[in-house]
């Protein structure tokens, strides 16, 4: 290890998007050589960190230093050529390209000013077969791949580069387990090659298994730097979540025993994304979906709201079996389903359309007769929802998009409780939207749930689920891997099982088996 | 053989507007009164294809014009305006007698290579207006094209208020343009054929090329991958622009006149855009080529000319038309049968 020259240092790093601090002056020090592992909770300023290295974001303050000199990256194409490449968590792959294509995307081999497609064909097949995915045709398209054969293609993208530091964010996160072995492998020839590697990843056992540093970061800084195993998993955990807790959540009603559930699922299933997914929610329940990003939490969702084609497996409502094959499906009396979606700009609101519109478009039958809107009896709904919400807009006439975050929010969960629903499923509800709205919105749900309603809430934030939820399933992998309750519902024993850590982690209670 | 699937998987669009237009054109012929009439002859053949050929190469070189802006997931309605002005141009340009005015006559062989080169400048600026306003203007490209062509047609206005000739157009490259060479093969097909070999497919080779179907198919991962995005778009406008300028080029083989013809223009775009479509080009961007955009423009015309051979009353041709071209367009969206994420449907 080369301890006085470091290859590629961040120094004062800080970068704000609207009021709220992704990074305040972040370091990061990176020598050749060596695999560095970024450890944090969601949100704690990881992407961003890797964002300003790869060029895709501009930093508010700070500087970069590569080879002890100042560099800035105005586009990624700059830090490609800097030779720092990123293997994004979010794929980068264009789909419509063959594999070959995609591989050596920026700089193909050129006779006369065209590609020469024998020679490209060559690089990709060199390049496939070091990133372990030799069994891949080059002139596949990226559209017919599999998520975890992408994955491959954007590591070898990656490596037919040439990196000096090679980024890999949640690089494993969709691989099977014989292909995370072979980027394994990869990853320390090059390491002895002396590439530095930044490694982004929630599984433990892997940074353990292939760090040499790691960094942890929380609330956009730096907290700790060490070397490799020397901390344990459970001081580890404890860096990450070190930070002030608020009491910002209604204390929750003791749990009603042997009530008969309202919503039942079982073994439902969406191959390759949801494997046999079962639970139950009674009325005046909250229930919270936990584990990693992208465990079938959002395709679960989506499943029960009739979005998705050939699901398989029984719904029941009030204990009666449905079949729910579209959002008017769901949403009608019979089921009296909502959906609050993930995003809010595409799935939840008409950003240029009125408030007001906005508010009818979910409810639209129940005040209008023969297909005429009863503008009268719209108005005192929304009057009625907007207070209950405490939406701040100038009026019902302006457009939905010129609310602040958190009030658009409001007017996505209105637009649904226009509906009086009586199963409420919300995805990450709170991404994005400032404290003081998070804590109405807490506040909101238990008075549903009080009310009778049955809620489903997805969140990437463990204080919401620790918070809100009277019980919490851990997902993995399609399926409900952990179910805790109660006081249970720990910080501590959300990570853990989300992670798939076998060991019991000390006070992080007892864990029991999913119910089945 | 995989190899051949790869190849097959990725030409599925432009085959599928071949096959079309193999079937069409077939019956077309089977029906034609001058093969009824006389029997299949070469002669006989060879005068249909030719009539064929000289209407369908306008209409296939505006396709490939259309093809290179739908590919960046944009759309231009300014190829038939940018062919009307070319067509006016040319009319005052394409002369043997260039510079004559000015007191240096290029003579009729220079003369008219000069006027050549002069129509297809005009193309490529018309284009690369259009890819300006679209890129650095940050404008929607069906609306920055919808204002350009309302230029474009007023320039061309302002140059021949009245449709008429130049006396000295070059009347013998014209006739050469729409012979048969060998007396089999016409002329058009042969220039086409030149165009796509020396044109479009280093074009689809190239750096910028690839860039183009990139930029179209996720304009974030091209991003984000480092392409040159913005080049790739603007050389897509300004290669459009050529190939209207040499559609404007031909039709003035044709006619060996300009006319500032607002009606032609609109039918040649919109048409266009359905020749692209049944040539297996995505409107969504990203995937398709101009080879199958030339197979859906002349399939489209044959299916036109169809309910002439078959003397459908007509009353009914416009519909049945229509039909027809609804069915040969379905074929390709078959496959969104398949979707099973309804939220994909949208996307």
């Amino acid at each position: 290890m080369d301890a006085t020259n470091p290859l590629f240092r961040m120094e004062g790093i800080s970068k704000r998007y609207g009021g709220v601090r992704a990074l305040e002056r972040a370091e990061l020090t990176v020598h050749a050589g060596r695999v560095h592992a970024i450890l944090g909770e969601n949100g704690a300023g990881k992407s961003t960190l890797i964002k300003i290295m790869a060029g895709v974001v501009a930093p508010d303050e700070g500087r970069m230093l590569l080879d002890g000199r100042e560099v800035t990256f105005p586009d990624p194409a700059a830090a490609n050529a800097a030779g720092i490449v990123c293997v994004f968590q979010e794929l980068s792959l264009i789909p419509e390209l063959s594999v070959a294509d995609n591989i050596i995307v920026s700089h193909p081999p050129t006779r006369l000013g065209m590609i020469d497609r024998r020679a490209q064909r060559g690089l990709a097949e060199e390049a496939l077969a070091r990133a372990g995915g030799g069994d891949i045709h080059p002139s596949t398209l990226i559209k017919d791949l599999s998520l975890s054969r992408r994955q491959i293609v954007e590591i070898a993208k990656a490596l037919a580069r040439k990196p000096r530091v090679l980024i890999l964010d949640e690089a494993t996160s969709a691989l099977s387990a014989s292909d995370v072995e072979s980027v394994f492998g990869v990853i320390r020839r090059l390491r002895d090659d002396g590439v530095a590697h930044l490694y982004i990843s929630h599984r433990m056992h892997e940074i353990a298994e292939l760090a040499d540093t790691c960094t942890v970061f929380r609330n956009g800084r730096n907290v700790a730097t060490y070397e490799a195993r020397t901390k344990t998993d459970e001081q580890v955990v404890e860096l990450m979540i070190g930070r002030e807790y608020h009491n910002v959540f209604p204390p929750k009603p003791p749990r009603p025993e042997g009530k008969k559930p309202m919503l039942e699922v079982k073994n439902l299933t969406w191959s390759p994304r949801l494997n046999g997914v079962s639970l139950d929610v009674s009325a005046g329940e909250i229930v919270g979906l936990g584990g990693l990003d992208g465990q079938g939490q959002r395709e679960l969702l989506l499943a029960l709201f009739g979005v998705l084609r050939g699901a398989s497996g029984d719904i029941l409502v009030d204990g009666q079996p449905v079949s729910i094959n579209s959002p008017r499906e769901a949403k009608a009396d019979r089921i009296g389903m909502a959906l609050i979606p993930e995003d809010r700009k595409t799935e939840g609101l008409m950003l240029p359309m009125a408030v007001r519109d906005n508010l009818s478009f979910a409810a639209m039958s129940l005040f209008s007769r023969g297909g005429i809107i009863d503008r009268s009896a719209e108005r005192r709904a929304i009057d009625e929802v907007i207070k209950l919400l405490a939406i701040k807009t100038d009026g019902i006439a302006v457009p939905a998009g010129s609310l602040s975050g958190g009030n658009q929010q409001k007017v996505v969960i209105a637009k649904w409780l226009m509906r009086k629903p009586r199963i409420i499923l919300l995805n990450d509800p709170t991404r994005g939207i400032d404290v003081g709205t998070k804590q109405e919105l807490y506040q909101l749900l238990r008075k549903l749930a009080d009310a009778g309603a049955a809620i489903i809430l997805y969140s990437t934030d463990y204080d919401e689920l620790i918070g809100c939820c009277d019980k919490v399933l851990v997902m993995y992998d399609g399926a409900v891997k952990r179910m805790l309750a109660g006081t249970e519902i720990t910080e501590k024993a959300l990570i853990a099982s989300a992670l798939n850590i076998d060991a019991d982690l000390k006070g992080a209670g007892a864990m029991r088996p999913a119910a089945q | 053989m995989s190899e051949w699937r790869f190849w097959f998987n990725s030409q599925r669009g432009t085959l599928l507007a071949l096959a079309i237009f193999i079937l069409t054109f077939a019956i077309y012929l089977a029906n034609h009164p001058a093969i009824v009439n006389n029997g299949l002859t070469v002669q006989g053949v060879g005068n249909v294809v030719q009539t064929a050929a000289n209407k369908g190469i306008l209409l296939a070189l505006i396709a490939i014009a259309q093809t290179f802006v739908v590919l960046t997931a944009g759309i231009d309605l300014s190829v038939g305006m940018i062919f009307v002005l070319c067509n006016v141009v040319a009319s005052f340009v394409v002369v043997n007698n260039l510079g004559a005015a000015w007191g240096f006559d290029l003579g009729p062989v220079f003369g008219p290579a000069v006027g050549i080169v002069l129509v297809l400048l005009v193309g490529i600026a018309c284009g690369a207006v259009n890819g300006a306003i679209v890129i650095f203007g940050r404008l929607q490209p069906i609306v920055a094209t919808i204002a350009t062509s309302a230029v474009f047609f007023g320039i061309a206005l302002w140059m021949r208020p009245q449709p008429g000739a130049t006396p000295e157009f070059a009347k013998a490259l014209g006739k050469v343009m729409l012979s048969k060479v060998n007396g089999v093969i016409p002329a058009s097909m042969v220039f086409l054929l030149i165009v796509v070999v020396l044109l479009w497919i280093p074009y689809r080779r190239s750096v910028l090329g690839r860039a183009t179907y990139a930029v179209g198919s996720s304009e974030a991962a091209a991003y984000m991958s480092g392409m040159p995005i913005r080049s790739a778009k603007f050389l897509a406008y300004v290669w459009s622009g050529l190939f209207s300028g040499l559609g404007g080029l031909y039709i003035t083989f044709v006619t060996s006149s300009g006319q500032a013809d607002q009606a032609a223009a609109g039918t040649y775009t919109l048409n266009s855009i359905a020749a692209v479509v049944l040539g297996g080009v995505s409107l969504f961007g990203g995937r398709g080529s101009a080879v199958g955009a030339v197979f859906g423009a002349l399939a489209f015309l044959t299916i036109k000319d169809l309910m002439f051979v078959l003397n459908v009353d007509p009353l009914w041709q416009p519909l049945l038309q229509g039909v027809i071209l609804l069915i040969a367009v379905s074929i390709g969206s078959a496959r969104l049968f398949q979707v099973r994420n309804r939220l994909e449907l949208f996307g």
